[in-house]
């Protein structure tokens, strides 16, 4: 008698594998499915007039979001705040941080709960912490990532559970390359093109130089901008004499800079990071050949305050390229206020302001499209929310008047180009004002 | 027992002075590691975690269990035996232990600048550490946390061993509960009849104070249940016919099987990422520890056979690199390859380092780790490798219209993958060629000696081990859909070593269990990510100092090491205390 | 059988030396098509030499740390890039604290003895207690255990300090008095170029001195020939390997101070990199032998900084200083292939490997 017990239990179990894997097969290809619907059914007109007794709660095409009267909105993050990288990351949660102060730390009445995920800065951390956000429904919306690498990876888990993803510092070209772009995905971070773009100029027309060599050290963030820098520069009229190549914990760059200088190009950018970008600064002072003659230029990766104390007075005279903080509108001096006394000292990395904007256009669309039932809970359309986003048009941010174009763009691409002073290296304080801009 | 002896031996007064030197001694330890895991950080990442919803958070946590080791180990080491004295010593130590974080308290108070030293000297740590109370208002509770922390300690010790177990595990329940609380939370969101159960249990930010203790007291009445009748149960098994306890044990294993196959629908998205990361470890573990465990050759650059299997399939199957060469097969076609070119790679690395030895083997397997990764990233052939960028676009597996989408049907994928691998190095283990490693193992000249082939002997390990290592790259560039050489550094090659290491060399479950512990539990709590390489390097020497043979250890590796452990205890500066206790006992 | 077994050696050793033959051909003929096009001049090369002694330098005296280890105890002391990295990090500091005071720029030579005392004796203090605590225990335990013992030692202790004192790297104070520059012919010489390749040449001859000439040293040649008959003789083996500790740990404090005047930059992870190189160029001189650690350090230097444009440039391949620790390790295995114990190792070193 036992033993059959035994053997029955054993082909039930089975049949409940066999039929809970076919179960669980449909469910899984179900959300990509739905169509991207546009007829978002919750407007701001039926949001605040909504009669007690007759209502609807909304429907949309990915889902609704419910937010009971007594709980938060839920914002999350994804970005590198550890490891090496984690400055980037630290700098936009600021941001973000700073937006929901200025709201009051409420949207729609209901408190802001904004928690998230560190991501590393690689493709596995993004996936790992889009996994993990997207299997909390009460999110609605994910600030990130930080590097380009998290959201390849994660981005489309995140567009699958239905959440708009909004980057602050995201510049890689072709995450918004229509062929690539996964859907809900936005960011107020320039598009790299644009910077390689704008240090190409500059180059050739303001420091009127004709050959450069370029560095970088095999991040894709670097190796994507030295290119579009030098595609410029060449396409310009001006010549690559060597394209080099150095890794982050590289900490001899003397004999890549003699090897650069046997070419004698009249300029190096290298757009890379802190630590390697400050040791070439300096190491570049001490080649036979370069010295003092040869212009450096960096990008927004070194602009940071540990980049001048790395380099000392070998940075004064070089140049960086970065966003246009002057071009930043009036709110931005009260925006630096309010980081020094809340967490005192300066913004740590150039994407604070980016994240600022993140979160606010978020919010302006959440309040478009939220539904408030008569106990106060809030209905957030997905869809609708990604729609509201898409939308975003002359929109008043810190970084400029923000416009979605159809790919998801949305920043207003101010890039100017610094000069470092001594008081920046004294001091340790990125400059504040440009040196150069387009168009001057 | 030798010290209880050793205080017979001497005189009252004698034996309380030196309990009391021990005490101070565990007490300065305990210290000394409350003041390392405040001043490396811990304690206040840790802080942002409550246990209990704004009762105690796991940074407090820390400290209140370095004073709490202090109290017990003194009161294990010294031989307290009257209340008295287990409570005033252990009190005694866990004072000590505590007057170090007072004093830090203290510092930070009085030196802001230190934290241009140590950076987590913060006014944050501070609150902290003086229960928001600040100084000199919150010494008092320190040096009390401490004084009574200590005494639980001491009390812990002399508690009969059923009762403490008991304990224990409860406490540990609630721990486990508490600092997985966001994700069980989650994962319990998708059981709706369960909403009362989970609200009771769970507020916003940890356990509620009755879902703790709720927690506590069912947990310790079901081990002191399972102490007073567990034995009862084993022994009606036993008393079984055969035939039944067979027929008991396969439904264990169908039950477990089919646990398995369901995992993924019971535990949500996250759990099945990580359980996906885990499979993927799995694999890794299972293929170095043919290199390692089986074989003996330490192997410190395995990375490289996963970066071939990974770069293989995306290679076949993205079609987005400059120069598409072979790219967009299926995945199904792309595997063999990617396992076929790993083991090709296996068989290239192992002819040249077939004459190298030991440790020279180490460091040359790490260069050719190396070598791989900055092959792969190199502008130098970067049109057709993809270099920095990587290469993307990698299409998921499909079996007709089913699709691999996300983890949960990867899923099982890895559990095939895995069940596939363990089923070959089970049979490989106990075969002519298990054995031959085995004598390799032991000792090359010996075993060339016996007439077993060291060439082929060795590279079937290292092509075993590679095709292993190919298969899970295979499913790794499937599964992240864009691969990055980033993703194939060294760290994880010392990451799968861990896993054979900790798991116990040689130990096919033991992968399978470090694995689980050594990236499942990071993975599952991500929040303290920054500490995870610290955390595996303490595992790795406290595991090699305590433990050498693992967590689930293989047999004949245990018999190795213990006897190379006795012999080192008696020469060691135990010994003498050992036969002071031995000459007692036989006295 | 045994006609058989030796035919299939022979395949394998024929393919080897096919492909470290390959590989010579290689480096000769980008050697000799870089030299042909005649683009660097001498003068550059020369500069390239001398950054390749100055870092060979630096990476020779870590090596002398793995290799005295390897030498008394065949193990492999992972964790000493970490006892490289902890001196220069605590000791920096102390730098910060003596250019502020304005001590550094008036007083130099004091200064700078007080950073390397610093440095050394806090590496010293790492390395003693790693041995007290990691590797004592497990002197008679199997091979396996004790080294990877040391890398979880490794990666503990650099994590540790990254959570002590943060993950930003840190910059050393600059000292005027070694701001300048010597020219020789074709060479030029900064100060502080000197200033390592003089006490990297002087550290390592008086620790050779030491091991040869002292009683102590006497003692720790005998402990590497056979603990036990070591300790039959009377030595006491545990402070020999003590000993042993306390002087790779110096030398790699100090060696880290070299670093950190050189590179100004120190972090947590700064150990890492270079502790792997200068344990590649331990095995490349032959390890155990402290005139190979050495040869070792300053050929694996040169290599790195020379062979890339070397090597490289004349075959046009892009980028090749991305490829410099692929060369390394290349050479690495090529020396291991035709000499298996390093190149100044001999046959008793083959045995205890």
């Amino acid at each position: 008698m036992k033993a059959f017990n035994a053997k029955y239990v054993l082909v039930l179990l089975a049949i409940v594998a066999i039929a809970a894997l076919m179960a669980c097969a449909p469910a899984a290809v179900q959300p990509t499915a739905a169509p991207p619907t546009t007829a978002a059914q919750p407007t701001a007109a039926t949001a605040a007039t909504a009669a007690p007794a007759g209502f609807q709660p909304p429907t949309d095409a990915l889902g609704v979001v419910t937010i009971g009267p007594n709980d938060p909105v839920h914002v999350g993050y994804m970005f590198v705040t550890s490891g090496a990288d984690g400055a980037l990351g630290i700098d936009s949660r600021r941001g973000v941080e700073i937006a929901i102060d200025d709201k009051g730390g409420k949207l729609l009445d209901h408190q802001v709960k904004f928690d998230g995920q560190d991501s590393g800065c690689s493709a596995e951390g993004g996936q790992a912490a889009a996994a993990k956000l997207a299997a909390d429904n009460t999110f609605t919306v994910v600030l990130g990532s930080s590097c380009s690498s998290e959201i390849r990876a994660g981005g489309p888990t995140l567009s699958k559970a239905g959440f708009t993803v909004i980057s602050p510092s995201n510049t890689a070209p072709d995450l918004t390359d229509p062929a690539k772009r996964f859907p809900g995905y936005f960011r107020t971070a320039h598009n790299d093109k644009v910077q390689g773009a704008v240090a190409a100029k500059f180059a050739l027309e303001k420091l009127g130089v004709k050959t450069a060599a370029t560095i970088h050290d095999g991040s894709p963030y670097a190796e994507g901008l030295a290119n579009a820098f030098a595609e410029n520069f060449e396409k310009g009229g001006g010549k690559i004499t060597s394209r080099e190549a150095v890794s982050p914990t590289d900490t001899d760059f003397k004999p890549v800079l003699t090897k650069i200088a046997a070419d004698k190009p009249e300029m190096i950018f290298y757009p890379i990071f802190v630590a390697a970008g400050s040791l070439i600064t300096k190491q570049a002072k001490e080649v036979p050949g370069l010295g003092d003659s040869v212009k450096l230029m960096a990008a927004d990766g070194t602009f940071s305050p540990d980049f001048y104390k790395g380099a000392g007075d070998a940075a004064v005279g070089m140049f960086q390229s970065s966003p246009d903080f002057s071009a930043f509108t009036g709110g931005y001096a009260k925006f630096l206020e309010e980081h020094q006394a809340k967490f005192g000292e300066k913004p740590v990395s150039a994407f604070h302001a980016h994240a600022y904007d993140a979160f606010n256009i978020f919010a302006a669309a959440l309040e478009k499209v939220a539904v408030k039932g008569p106990d106060g809970t809030l209905y957030i359309g997905q869809q609708a929310l990604r729609d509201a986003v898409a939308a975003t048009k002359d929109f008043p941010g810190l970084t400029g008047t923000l416009t979605c174009d159809p790919n998801g763009d949305c920043a207003d691409p101010h890039i100017a180009v610094y000069q470092v002073g001594e008081d920046n290296v004294k001091n340790a304080v990125v400059p504040s004002q440009p040196f150069w801009k387009p168009g001057q | 027992m030798n010290a209880s002896l050793t205080a017979q031996a001497n005189s009252p007064n004698q034996t309380s002075m030196r309990a009391w030197s021990v005490a101070l001694r565990y007490g300065l330890i305990g210290g000394a590691v409350a003041l390392f895991l405040a001043l490396v950080g811990m304690v206040e990442a840790f802080a942002t975690r409550y246990v209990i919803a704004n009762v105690i958070d796991l940074g407090t946590l820390l400290l209140f269990l370095s004073y709490l080791g202090a109290g017990y180990v003194a009161i294990k080491r010294s031989g307290a035996r009257t209340p008295f004295e287990i409570l005033s010593q252990g009190a005694f130590a866990g004072f000590i232990a505590s007057v170090f974080i007072a004093l830090l308290a203290v510092v930070i108070y009085a030196i802001p600048g230190i934290r241009t030293i140590f950076i987590n000297a913060s006014p944050a740590l501070l609150a902290i550490l003086t229960f928001k109370m600040g100084v000199p208002a919150g010494l008092v509770p320190i040096l009390l946390s401490g004084v009574i922390f200590g005494a639980i300690g001491g009390l812990i010790e002399i508690l009969p061993p059923s009762l403490r177990r008991s304990l224990i595990y409860a406490a540990m329940v609630v721990l486990v509960f508490g600092l997985m609380q966001d994700l069980l939370r989650v994962t319990l969101q998708k059981w709706k009849f369960l909403d009362p159960a989970t609200s009771f249990t769970f507020s916003n930010n940890g356990l509620t104070i009755v879902g703790a203790v709720t927690l506590f007291i069912l947990t310790f009445l079901a081990s002191q249940l399972w102490q007073r009748r567990g034995n009862e149960a084993r022994a009606r098994y036993r008393q079984l016919p055969t035939r039944q306890q067979q027929l008991l044990g396969w439904g264990l294993i169908a039950f477990s099987v089919a646990l398995l196959l369901v995992l993924p629908l019971l535990v949500g998205l996250f759990f099945s990422e990580v359980l996906v990361n885990v499979g993927l470890f799995i694999l890794l573990g299972l293929g170095l520890n043919i290199v390692v465990g089986f074989a003996g050759l330490l192997d410190l650059g395995y990375v490289a056979f996963y970066a071939i299997g990974a770069y293989t399939v995306a290679l076949l199957t993205s079609t987005s690199l400059e120069i598409v060469y072979a790219g967009g097969n299926p995945f199904w076609l792309a595997l063999p390859f990617a396992v076929f070119f790993a083991v090709l790679a296996g068989v290239i690395l192992g002819i040249p380092v077939l004459k190298i030895r030991g440790d020279y083997l180490a460091i040359v397997t790490l260069g050719f780790g190396e070598i791989i990764r900055l092959i792969v990233l190199s502008d130098f052939l970067k049109p057709i490798l993809g270099g920095s960028r990587g290469i993307e676009l990698i299409p998921k597996p499909f079996i007709g219209s089913f699709e691999f989408a996300g983890p949960e049907e990867l899923y099982y994928l890895i559990l095939a993958g895995c069940g596939l691998a363990a089923f070959v190095a089970i049979r490989v283990k106990d075969s002519r060629l298990g054995r031959a490693w085995g004598a390799l193992r032991e000792d090359e000249d010996v075993a060339e000696a016996m007439g077993i082939n060291l060439v082929s002997t060795k590279l079937m390990a290292f092509a075993m081990g590679a095709a292993f290592g190919g298969l899970s790259g295979a499913i790794f560039a499937s599964k992240l859909a864009i691969i990055y050489p980033s993703s194939f550094n060294l760290l994880l090659s010392i990451n799968v070593l861990a896993v054979v290491i900790i798991g116990g060399m040689g130990s096919i479950p033991g992968v399978v269990l470090g694995a689980l512990v050594l990236v499942g539990l990071p993975e599952l709590l991500r929040e303290f990510s920054d500490y995870r390489l610290m955390l595996y390097g303490a595992a790795l020497v406290i595991m090699m100092l305590v433990r050498p043979e693992g967590l689930w250890p293989e047999k004949s590796r245990q018999r190795e090491l213990h006897e190379s452990q006795q012999e080192e205890i008696l020469s060691g500066p135990l010994a003498a205390d050992e036969e002071v206790a031995r000459e007692g006992a036989a006295g | 059988m045994l006609k058989r077994r030796r035919s299939k050696l022979e395949i394998t050793d024929i393919f080897i030396y096919a492909f470290g033959i390959f590989i010579i051909a290689i480096i000769l003929y980008g050697s000799f098509e870089t030299l042909r096009q005649g683009k660097y001049s001498a003068s550059q090369w020369a500069d390239l030499f001398v950054f390749g002694i100055t870092i060979g330098g630096i990476y020779a005296l870590i090596a002398l740390g793995y290799t005295m280890v390897y030498g008394i105890l065949q193990m492999i002391n992972f964790a000493h890039s970490e006892v490289f990295m902890a001196g220069p990090l605590t000791a920096f500091f102390l730098a910060d604290a003596l250019a502020k005071s304005g001590l550094l720029a008036t007083n130099p030579a004091i200064s700078l003895l007080l950073i390397f005392a610093f440095s050394m004796i806090v590496s010293t203090t790492v390395a003693v207690l790693l041995e007290r605590i990691a590797y004592r225990p497990l002197r008679h335990a199997p091979r396996l255990v004790p080294l990877i013992t040391a890398i979880g030692a490794s990666f503990f202790l650099q994590y540790a300090f990254r959570g002590l004192f943060g993950t930003q790297f840190k910059v050393y104070p600059e000292i005027p008095a070694l701001e300048g520059v010597v020219t020789i012919g074709v060479v030029r010489l900064t100060y502080t170029q000197i200033l390592v390749m003089i006490s990297a040449a002087a550290l390592m001859i008086g620790l050779q001195a030491f091991v040869q000439r002292t009683r102590t040293g006497k003692a720790m040649r005998a402990v590497a020939e056979s603990r036990e008959s070591a300790a039959l003789m009377g030595i006491n083996v545990d402070s020999i390997i003590l000993t042993t500790f306390v002087l790779g740990g110096a030398l790699a404090g100090a060696a880290g101070v070299l670093y950190a005047l050189v590179f100004t930059q120190v972090s947590f992870a700064m150990g890492f990199i270079p502790g792997i190189k200068a344990f590649t160029a331990a095995v490349l001189g032959g390890i155990g032998i402290i005139p190979g650690a050495m040869l070792g350090g300053l050929f694996l230097g040169i290599v790195e900084s020379v062979g890339p444009t070397l090597f490289l440039d004349g075959l046009n391949i892009a980028a090749p200083y991305q490829l410099k620790d692929a060369i390394a390790f290349t050479l690495l295995v090529l020396v291991l292939i035709f000499r298996p114990s390093g190149i100044m190792g001999g046959q008793t070193q083959e045995k205890k490997a």
